[in-house]
């Protein structure tokens, strides 16, 4: 018998858990929002989602060449960021506004804070910001499912924020839950998103403190501020319009940035939730989920600081009995 | 009996691989020509030798004797002829003194060896004389003496025993069959612990993926008063002293404290079945049973073997390795130490011979950690490990230590889920090991 024994430190066996394998995961996760998508704004979103892809994985392994990194993009990671920036447009924008969105979220995100794990904001968020800063008519002119020649027009919560032209009818419920609405590629269809959402919860790659706190706290402060006085707000198109659900599932849960213990997941979720209803009732945007997480991010190390769990055995002793 | 399922917050679910061994009944192994029995096995200080090369010594003879209290005696597991007491390798990585015996197959008893007489009619002190005499330190693997144990304090009030049989590292089953088959024995070795201690209340808790453990453990100890079967979630580390405690009794032991400071005393099912032997026969701890197994095993088995025998006599027993072996570990996968060769001595301490295959053991990529948060859902003492790990890698212990390092009980659970592959265990050791080391310096 030979001695080439592999001498390492415990444990000596590891769970199925991998970084790879997560990140493959919320990818298929987004694969029914994806599908929901094109159904509904046509060939386009599946084309500017490639672009963003394309752009994002690119980007990635060009700057870890030219710096002489690790090459990363084998963990999918740029694979999700680019399908998040895509989600995060209308359907009507030219081809290379989710391009330059991608770009700016791995380049400049990502990448100078020193890659995966590093990056204080979500990357695909901030390039929404940016995009929205820079180019605020192509990333504001909504379509109508079926329409995307030309016809704009409003999406639900800015019918509700009566922003727009007088007479536009709300949706039906059903319509906004199924998906067919304006809005984004990636937010339109509420029920793609949750058949998503099950399948990561499922696979144990988010739990629900985040997604669950989050919604519900939209959906509490919407119903109770209602616009013909106190508990009359239709705090269902609240939930089920915009990127609320998008944003609760798969962004705010965003592992780099956002917290890491159960109570701080939490107030993150809570966080989100009273800053989105409150730019929804109250600020000049009829949307408020993407920079309220935005937002949640920045004070992500100071919640992890403050709600550090109670270490086992440093709570009152349990007398003997 | 309850048929309430208890357990603690935290853990992991590895594949625990158990059914490779745990219909196996225990084997009696061979003796071999030769022993090598080191003269430190246990938490504490080493004994010195009282035999020297060329004397003749009996199966069940002192050849060590104990220094100080935190310390127990060593003796011979076969008879025959000294051949040597010099240092050897030994499984904590070290050399240690150990007395070489050339065995002549005869077992002749040594004098010492014979029944205790009854329990009615030992004391206390009694008892934990015969305990420590007879060199029985916990055989859960920590190793420590168990006389110390049952010797708490007298400002601490000791209301309760467990007797641990939760086995909740994956592939060992050493304490499953001892419960299958030897229950009476581990009753009576927890009624003894329970005498020694003045106390009226007596756990065995089991975890309920044995259930003919239960069952037999359940029949044994019917009607016996104070004494109980309770049943464990199947969670690792369940069997940890301080998650076995909280599961049980609900008591939280405190932060740098003992689980007398709780009240409890907690023993592994093998030690209190070495207590019974001791008091039963006289015989001390001269041989345990050892799970020998892993897929590079080629007949995995659960072995009676004496102390002292080589970890290469065991495996040859075994048929020898099942294709390229990658790693050897003594103990089990989640806290087991892995080792370089087979050329050591089985110990009191030594629960099981693991042998990965190759393919199981390839290094993987360490990545960046990505805050999953993961090993803060697992970890069973409440701790950010992702934080004491980053700082240890830092160098920045006293940061660490304010994260609690300190309270780690190195159970691996984090490493084994971290998706990015972190060395977490690993650096957390090391900052134990700084932090404990400028402690002593300002002490
Ligand atoms: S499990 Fe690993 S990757 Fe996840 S937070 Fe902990 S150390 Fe980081
Ligand atoms: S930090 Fe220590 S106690 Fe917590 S899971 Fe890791 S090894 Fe176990």
């Amino acid at each position: 018998m030979d001695n080439q024994f592999l001498v390492t430190s415990s444990p000596h066996v590891r769970s199925e858990f991998r970084i790879e394998r997560i990140m493959l995961d919320v990818v298929i996760a987004l694969i029914p929002a994806l599908i929901a998508g094109t159904i509904f704004f046509g060939i386009r979103a599946l084309m500017l989602t490639i672009i963003s892809v394309a752009t994002a994985v690119l980007t990635e392994y060009v700057i870890e060449v030219l710096t002489h990194k690790e090459i990363t993009i084998d963990d999918f990671s740029a694979v999700v960021t680019g399908m998040l920036v895509a989600f995060n447009v209308p359907p009507t924008v030219p081809w290379w506004i989710p391009a330059v969105g991608s770009f700016f979220a791995i380049a400049i995100v990502k990448m100078c804070f020193g890659g995966i794990g590093n990056n204080f904001v979500n990357p695909a968020l901030a390039a929404r910001a940016f995009l929205l800063a820079s180019w605020p008519v192509q990333m504001t002119t909504w379509t109508t499912p079926g329409a995307v020649d030309g016809v704009s027009s409003a999406t639900p919560l800015a019918i509700l924020k009566g922003s727009e032209a007088v007479g536009a009818q709300l949706p039906s419920l059903w319509s906004m839950f199924v998906g067919n609405i304006g809005g984004t590629i990636g937010e339109t269809s509420a029920l793609a998103l949750l058949i998503g959402a099950a399948y990561l919860l499922y696979r144990r790659v988010i739990n629900l403190r985040i997604p669950l706190s989050f919604i519900i706290t939209v959906g509490v402060i919407t119903w109770i501020f209602g616009p013909n006085g106190l508990f009359t707000g239709q705090f269902m198109y609240h939930i089920l319009g915009g990127g609320l659900i998008l944003g609760a599932f798969f962004m705010a849960t965003d592992y780099p940035t956002s917290p890491v213990t159960p109570l701080g997941q939490i107030i993150m979720g809570i966080g989100c939730g009273l800053l989105t209803s409150v730019i929804r009732l109250w600020g000049g945007y009829p949307e408020g989920v993407s920079y309220s997480i935005l937002i949640m991010n920045m004070v992500t190390p100071l919640i992890d600081r403050y709600t550090m769990p109670k270490v086992f055995g440093t709570g009152e002793v349990k007398k003997v009995a | 009996m309850c048929a309430q399922i208890l357990t603690f917050k935290g853990g992991v679910h590895p594949h625990y691989n158990k059914e490779l061994t745990n219909r196996l009944p225990i084997e009696r192994m061979p003796v071999p020509d030769e022993v090598v029995i080191p003269l430190s096995q246990h938490t504490g200080a080493p004994c010195e030798p009282i035999v020297k090369a060329g004397d003749e010594v009996k199966l069940g003879q002192k050849i060590g004797e104990a220094k100080g209290f935190v310390s127990v005696p060593v003796h011979s597991s076969v008879s025959g002829k000294v051949k040597a007491v010099e240092p050897r390798m030994h499984p904590s990585g070290r050399f240690v003194n150990s007395v070489v015996i050339e065995n002549d197959h005869l077992d002749t008893l040594d004098e010492s060896v014979k029944p205790k007489g009854d329990l009615e009619d030992l004391s206390a002190d009694d008892i934990k004389n015969i305990i420590k005499e007879a060199g029985i330190a916990g055989m859960g693997g920590a190793a420590f003496p168990t006389h110390v144990k049952l010797s708490p304090p007298p400002d601490k009030s000791v209301d309760t025993v467990i007797i641990n049989g939760a086995e909740c590292e994956p592939y060992l089953t050493c304490d499953h069959r001892l419960m299958v088959e030897h229950p009476e024995m581990i009753v009576f070795g927890l009624r003894a612990i329970l005498k020694a201690l003045g106390v009226k209340r007596g756990y065995i808790a089991i975890e309920i993926n044995k259930p003919d453990a239960i069952e037999a453990m359940e029949k044994a100890a019917s009607g016996i008063d104070g004494v109980e079967v309770v049943r464990l979630a199947t969670k690792y580390p369940q069997g940890g002293e301080k998650q076995l405690i909280k599961a049980v009794t609900g008591r939280e032991v405190p932060s740098g404290g003992l689980p007398a400071d709780v009240g409890v005393v907690v023993d592994n099912v093998g030690t209190s079945h070495a207590i019974a032997r001791a008091i039963k026969e006289g015989m001390p701890l001269v041989e345990r049973i050892v799970t020998v197994t892993g897929q590079a095993v080629k007949n995995p088995k659960n072995l009676l073997v004496r102390i002292g025998t080589m970890l290469k006599d065991l495996v040859e027993y075994c048929g020898g390795f099942n294709g390229e072996p990658g790693k050897l570990i003594t103990g089990g996968p989640m806290m087991g130490i892995t080792q370089f060769t087979l050329e050591l001595p089985v110990i009191k301490g030594t629960s099981g011979i693991l042998i990965l295959p190759e393919e199981l053991t390839k290094p993987e990529k360490i990545r960046p950690c990505t805050r999953c948060a993961k090993c803060v859902d697992v970890c069973p003492m409440n701790l950010m490990p992702l934080f004491i790990s980053a700082y240890a890698l830092n160098n920045d212990f006293n940061t660490a230590e304010k994260y609690h390092a300190l309270d780690c009980i190195e159970c691996g659970s984090c490493s084994y889920i971290c998706p990015c592959n972190r060395p977490l265990v690993e650096s957390i050791r090391l900052a134990k090991r700084e932090i404990l080391a400028k402690r002593r310096k300002q002490a």
